[in-house]
C-alpha cells in the first residue's frame, strides 16, 4: 500500500511542472553555455584595453553616450565602454582567483570532514556554522583590513569568505557515496580508504565541485564589486568596475548619469552569464533538477 | 520545561560562537601588517619619534604576547569595555548603540517592506505558476537575485535625488539642521531611497522562495483532497497555501538579517547615511581596529538574535513541534 | 449513477536525457456503478487506480490528457459540472491523513468540509453531527492530523466525505496498513453508506476487503477493467470469472491455489498493441495481438477478451 503512495506521488510530481516547450533542450542547455562562455571570452580580452582605457582626452570631456562613445565619457574624456570593458575585465580575473581559492578551500574542508568524520568532522562543521553566522559583508571588510588591502586583500578575503556552502554540499555528497552499496563492498573488499576515494568518490565530487566553482563566480564578483566600491580594496589606478562606479558616485549630482548606469548593468549583464552558465551546467549534469 | 532547555542550549552555543569569533578576529587582527599605533595617530606619524612610538606602545601594551593581550581584551570586554574608537573617539559601545538606533530604522523598514511584498508576490507568483505573471514576477527576482545593491543605490539616487528631486540626495538628515530640530517627516523622507533600495534587494530571495513553496504544496496530497472538496484556487491558498508557506517564509525573512546587514552597509556608502554600516567601513578604511571588532562581534549577536527568533518561532507556532511529537 | 466509458489518461514527461515520453496509466477504462451498490475496483499497487477517482473528480494535474467520457446520472461530466459536483454530489475517501492539511485543526477542517458541501449556515451542526456519527470525541476538533491515531483518521476521512450529501462516494484504498479492526470499521462504514442509496467505488489492491463488501468487483490491470463481476463469482474454483487474468489472480490468492502469475505487468510508457495481458495470457492467440479487445457482455459478467465464453 505504501507502494501505492509513492508511485502515485513520484508520477505527479514527475508530470507536475513539465509543461515546457517541445524540443530539443539538450541542445538548448549546450547553446546557452556556448554563448555565455564566448561572451566571458570577449570581456576577458578587456584586460588588454587597459592602457587604451585610462588614455584622457580632455577635449572630449563628459559626453553623454553617442555612436562614437556607446557608455559616454567620464571627466577626463575617458571613454566609459572601454573602461568598463577593462573594468569588467579586470573584475572577472580578481572574481576567478577568489573563487578558485574559494572553491579548493571548499572542496579540502569537505573532503577532510567527510573522509575523516568524528571529531574532525565536528570541528569543520563548527567553522563552517561560524562563518555562516557572521554578516558576509563585516566579515569581508575585517579580512581585506586585516590583509592589508589592495589586490591581496580582495582576494584573500573574498576566498576566504565563500567557501561554506561548497564545503558544506561537498561533504553530504562524500557522505552519500560513502553509504552507497558499491562502496561499501569495496571497503569490505578490503580496498584502502585512499583507493575507494580515488576510484568512487572523486568521479561523484568531480561536477559537484565544478557547478559550485561555476555558482560561486557570481557572488565572488559581486563582493568583489562591493568592497572594492566602498573603497577598501583595488586603488583607483586599478580601474576594476568598483572603483568605476564609486568614482561616478562624485559625478551623480551633476546628472552624468551614464558613469553609474551603464557600467553597473554591464557587471549585472556578466553576473547573470555565470548564472546561466552554471545553472546549465548543473542541469546537464543533474537531470533530476532539469525538470523543474 | 522543553523550551527552558531549549533556550540554554542556544545561548551556550552564543556564547561559544562569539568565543570562537573574539579569538578569530583578534588573532586576524594581531596578524595583520598594519601597525596599531600609525594607525591610531595617522597623518601625525611623522611627528612622533621611535622613543615615542615605542612609548605608546608600552602603555597599551602592545609588546606584550598576543595571548596576554587577547586576555587583557577579553577580561575588558566581559566588563562591557569595548575598548575607544580612535575615529569617533568615543568607547566603541556608544559608537555601536548610536549607530544601530539609527539603521535600525533603515534596516527595519526594508525588512518588514520586502517580507511583506516578497512574500505577496511569491504567493501571487506560485498561485499562477507558469502564467505571465509568473514569468514577470520569476524574471523581476532574479534580475534582482544578482543585482548589486550600491548600483541599485546608485539608480535610484540618480532617478530620484538628482533627476525628479524627490528625495535628499543624503544622509539621514538635513544638513545644516540642528538634531533636536530634525522633524520626523524629514527623517521619513530622508530614509525613503535607502530603505527602498534594500527592499527592492531583499525582495528576490523571499519571492523566490515563497513561490517554490507554494508549488510544493499546490502539488501536495492535502490540496488534492481539498480540490475533491470542491475548493477554489483562491481557497486552497487562502485556506491551505498561507497556513502552510507562512513559517518557512518567516523563518527565511529573520535569516536574511544577515545579508540584509551587508546590504545596509553598501546603501549607507552611497547615500551617506550615518548608520552602523558605515561606521564598519570608516572602521576598516581607517583602521579602527577596537571598533571593527566591536562591529564583528556585535553584527554576530544581531544576525544570531534573528536566527534564533526565527527558531523559537517556529518552536512556538508550529504544532508539530509545539505538540511536542516526533514527525 | 456512475458510468465511465473507454476512459483513457495519458502524461508527457521528460525523462532522463531531456527526452520526452507519454505514460499512459488508464487505458480504455470502462465502470458502471448504481445507488446502493459497492463497486471495488482491485488491482495490484501502483497500477494507477487513485486517477481514476480524480479524473471523475475533474482534479487531475494540468498535464494530464485525457480521452473517453464520464457519464454521471444521465449528464456527461465536463469540466464545470465536475467543478460544481466536487465535495457536494461526488465526494472522495483519500488514503492517509497525509491528505489533511498538518497545520490545520481537525475540527476546522470538517467544518470546511461542510461549508464547502454547500451547508453554507448549518456545517457548524453538520460538523458535530458527523463527529457524533463517527465516534469522535468532541476534543478531537481542536487536535492536529498528527495526533489522530490511525482509527481516528479513518473515521475522520470518512466522515469528511460524508459531511455533505454526497451521493457517490470514492474511497481511494481506504484500508492501507490498519489493524484488523480498523480495516473492518471501515469497510462496515462503506458498506452503510451504500445501504443509504449512495453509489461507492471502493479503490483497492485488497482483494479480501474488496470481497467482504462489494457487490461487484472490476478487475484493474494495466490501465484497464479487464472483467467485471457479481462477487458471488468469486467462489469455488473460479468458474464464474470468464477472464484469464481474473481466473490467475482467483488462484493465485492463498486460500486458493496459491499459484503466482509469472511475468509483470506492462510498464505504462510503451503498452502492447493489442490485449494488454497479451504477454502474459496462456490462451493468447494471433489476434489477440492484432487489436485491443472492448468490453462484452457475457452472462453477469463484462469482459474484455475475445476468447471469453460463458
Ligand atoms: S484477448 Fe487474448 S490475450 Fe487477451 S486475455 Fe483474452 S485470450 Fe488472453
Amino acid at each position: 500500500m505504501n507502494l501505492e503512495v509513492s508511485r502515485s506521488s513520484t508520477l505527479w510530481s514527475r508530470v507536475g511542472l513539465a509543461r515546457q516547450r517541445v524540443f530539443d533542450r539538450r541542445r538548448q542547455t549546450l547553446f546557452l553555455i556556448v554563448f555565455c562562455v564566448l561572451c566571458l571570452g570577449v570581456i576577458l580580452t578587456g584586460s588588454a584595453r587597459a592602457a587604451v582605457a585610462n588614455q584622457t582626452n580632455l577635449s572630449e570631456r563628459n559626453q553623454a553616450p553617442s555612436w562614437a562613445h556607446p557608455f559616454g565619457t567620464d571627466w577626463l574624456g575617458r571613454d566609459m565602454l572601454l573602461r568598463t570593458w577593462s573594468g569588467l575585465s579586470l573584475s572577472l580575473q580578481v572574481g576567478f582567483l577568489a573563487a578558485l581559492f574559494s572553491s579548493l578551500i571548499g572542496l579540502l574542508i569537505g573532503l577532510t570532514a567527510a573522509t575523516l568524520g568524528g571529531a574532525v568532522d565536528a570541528f569543520f562543521s563548527w567553522w563552517i556554522d561560524v562563518f555562516l553566522s557572521l554578516p558576509h559583508m563585516v566579515v569581508l571588510i575585517l579580512l581585506a583590513f586585516v590583509s592589508g588591502g589592495g589586490l591581496n586583500g580582495v582576494v584573500i578575503s573574498v576566498a576566504l569568505t565563500h567557501w561554506p556552502s561548497l564545503a558544506r554540499v561537498i561533504r553530504a555528497e562524500v557522505y552519500q557515496v560513502r553509504s552507497a552499496d558499491y562502496v561499501q563492498l569495496s571497503a569490505k573488499l578490503g580496498r584502502s580508504s585512499f583507493w575507494v576515494a580515488r576510484h568512487h568518490i572523486l568521479p561523484h565530487i568531480w561536477p559537484q565541485f565544478l557547478v559550485g566553482l561555476i555558482l560561486l563566480f557570481p557572488h565572488a564578483i559581486l563582493h568583489e564589486a562591493g568592497i572594492t566600491f566602498i573603497g577598501i580594496g583595488l586603488s583607483p589606478h586599478q580601474p576594476a568596475i568598483g572603483i568605476i562606479l564609486a568614482e561616478s558616485m562624485r559625478h551623480l549630482s551633476t546628472g552624468y548619469w551614464w558613469l553609474a548606469v551603464l557600467p553597473g548593468a554591464a557587471l549585472l549583464v556578466m553576473v547573470k552569464l555565470f548564472d546561466i552558465l552554471g545553472e546549465n551546467g548543473r542541469a546537464l549534469l543533474d537531470p533530476r533538477t532539469a525538470q523543474e | 520545561m522543553n523550551i527552558l532547555r531549549y533556550l540554554i542550549k542556544k545561548l551556550l552555543r552564543l556564547i561559544l560562537l562569539l568565543f570562537t569569533i573574539s579569538v578569530l578576529s583578534f588573532t586576524l587582527v594581531s596578524l595583520s601588517p598594519i601597525d596599531p599605533v600609525q594607525a591610531y595617530v595617522g597623518a601625525e606619524m611623522m611627528r612622533i619619534g621611535p622613543e615615542q612610538r615605542q612609548r605608546i606602545a608600552e602603555r597599551w601594551g602592545l609588546n606584550d604576547p598576543p595571548v596576554v593581550r587577547y586576555m587583557r581584551w577579553l577580561s575588558s570586554l566581559m566588563r562591557g569595555d569595548l575598548g575607544t574608537s580612535a575615529i569617533y573617539n568615543q568607547p566603541v559601545s556608544q559608537v555601536i548603540r548610536q549607530r544601530f538606533f539609527t539603521s535600525l530604522g533603515l534596516m527595519g523598514t526594508a525588512w518588514v517592506l520586502s517580507g511583506v511584498l516578497g512574500f505577496l508576490l511569491g504567493v501571487l507568483s506560485g498561485a499562477r505558476a507558469g502564467s505571465w505573471v509568473d514569468q514577470i514576477i520569476r524574471f523581476y527576482a532574479y534580475l534582482l537575485a544578482s543585482t548589486p545593491a550600491f548600483w541599485l543605490a546608485l539608480l535610484l539616487l540618480i532617478v530620484f535625488a538628482v533627476f525628479l528631486k524627490w528625495a535628499p540626495v543624503c544622509c539621514a538628515t538635513p544638513p545644516g539642521v540642528l538634531p533636536e530640530q530634525v522633524t520626523f517627516a524629514q527623517r521619513l523622507h530622508h530614509l525613503v531611497l535607502p530603505a527602498l533600495t534594500l527592499s527592492i534587494i531583499g525582495i528576490a530571495n523571499i519571492t523566490l522562495h515563497t513561490r517554490q513553496k507554494l508549488i510544493t504544496i499546490l502539488n501536495s496530497d492535502y490540496i488534492l483532497f481539498a480540490r475533491a472538496q470542491g475548493e477554489n484556487l483562491f481557497g486552497l491558498i487562502w485556506h491551505h497555501g498561507l497556513r502552510n508557506i507562512a513559517l518557512p517564509a518567516i523563518t527565511l525573512q529573520f535569516a536574511s538579517i544577515s545579508e540584509l546587514f551587508g546590504g545596509s552597509v553598501l546603501a549607507e556608502q552611497v547615500f551617506a547615511y550615518p548608520g552602523l554600516g558605515q561606521a564598519t567601513v570608516q572602521a576598516g578604511l581607517r583602521s579602527d581596529v577596537p571598533l571593527l571588532l566591536g562591529i564583528v562581534l556585535f553584527s554576530t549577536l544581531f544576525v544570531f538574535t534573528g536566527n534564533a527568533l526565527a527558531d523559537i518561532l517556529y518552536h512556538l507556532i508550529d504544532p508539530r513541534i509545539r505538540l511536542g511529537v516526533e514527525s | 449513477m456512475l458510468e465511465v466509458r473507454s476512459l483513457s489518461i495519458h502524461f508527457h514527461r521528460y525523462a532522463r536525457g531531456l527526452r520526452r515520453t507519454v505514460l499512459t496509466p488508464v487505458v480504455d477504462l470502462d465502470l458502471k456503478v448504481s445507488a446502493g451498490e459497492v463497486v471495488a475496483v482491485v488491482g495490484s499497487s501502483g497500477s494507477g487506480k487513485s486517477l481514476l477517482a480524480h479524473a471523475v473528480l475533474g482534479i487531475l494535474p494540468s498535464n494530464a490528457h485525457i480521452e473517453g467520457e464520464i457519464w454521471y446520472k444521465g449528464q456527461l461530466l465536463t469540466p464545470e459540472r465536475q467543478a460544481a459536483m466536487r465535495g457536494r454530489r461526488i465526494a472522495l475517501i483519500p488514503q492517509s491523513v497525509s491528505f489533511l492539511d498538518p497545520l490545520m485543526r481537525v475540527g476546522a477542517q470538517v467544518l470546511r468540509a461542510a461549508q464547502l458541501s454547500g451547508k453554507n449556515r448549518h456545517s457548524a451542526a453538520a460538523q458535530r453531527a458527523i463527529f457524533q456519527r463517527y465516534q469522535l470525541p468532541l476534543e478531537v476538533e481542536r487536535w492536529y492530523p498528527f495526533q489522530l491515531s490511525g482509527g481516528m483518521a479513518r473515521r475522520t476521512l470518512v466522515s469528511m466525505a460524508v459531511v455533505g450529501e454526497a451521493e457517490l462516494i470514492l474511497a481511494d484504498e481506504p484500508t492501507p496498513g490498519l489493524h484488523p479492526e480498523v480495516v473492518q470499521e471501515t469497510l462496515n462504514h462503506l458498506r452503510q453508506l451504500a445501504d443509504e442509496q449512495r453509489g461507492v467505488v471502493l479503490i483497492t489492491h485488497d482483494i479480501q476487503a474488496a470481497l467482504q463488501v462489494a457487490d461487484q468487483i472490476a478487475v484493474f490491470y494495466a490501465g484497464t477493467t479487464v472483467e467485471i463481476a457479481p462477487v458471488t463469482a468469486f467462489s469455488g474454483k473460479g468458474e464464474g470469472l470468464l477472464h484469464p487474468y481474473t481466473q490467475a489472480l482467483w488462484r493465485s490468492l492463498p486460500q486458493n491455489e496459491f499459484i503466482p502469475l509469472p511475468g509483470m505487468q506492462p510498464s505504462p510508457q510503451d503498452l502492447p498493441q493489442g490485449c494488454l495481458f497479451a504477454p502474459r495470457c496462456p490462451l493468447a492467440t494471433a489476434e489477440c495481438t492484432a487489436e485491443r479487445p472492448t468490453m462484452r457482455a457475457i452472462a453477469q459478467n463484462q469482459v474484455r477478451c475475445i476468447h471469453a465464453q460463458g
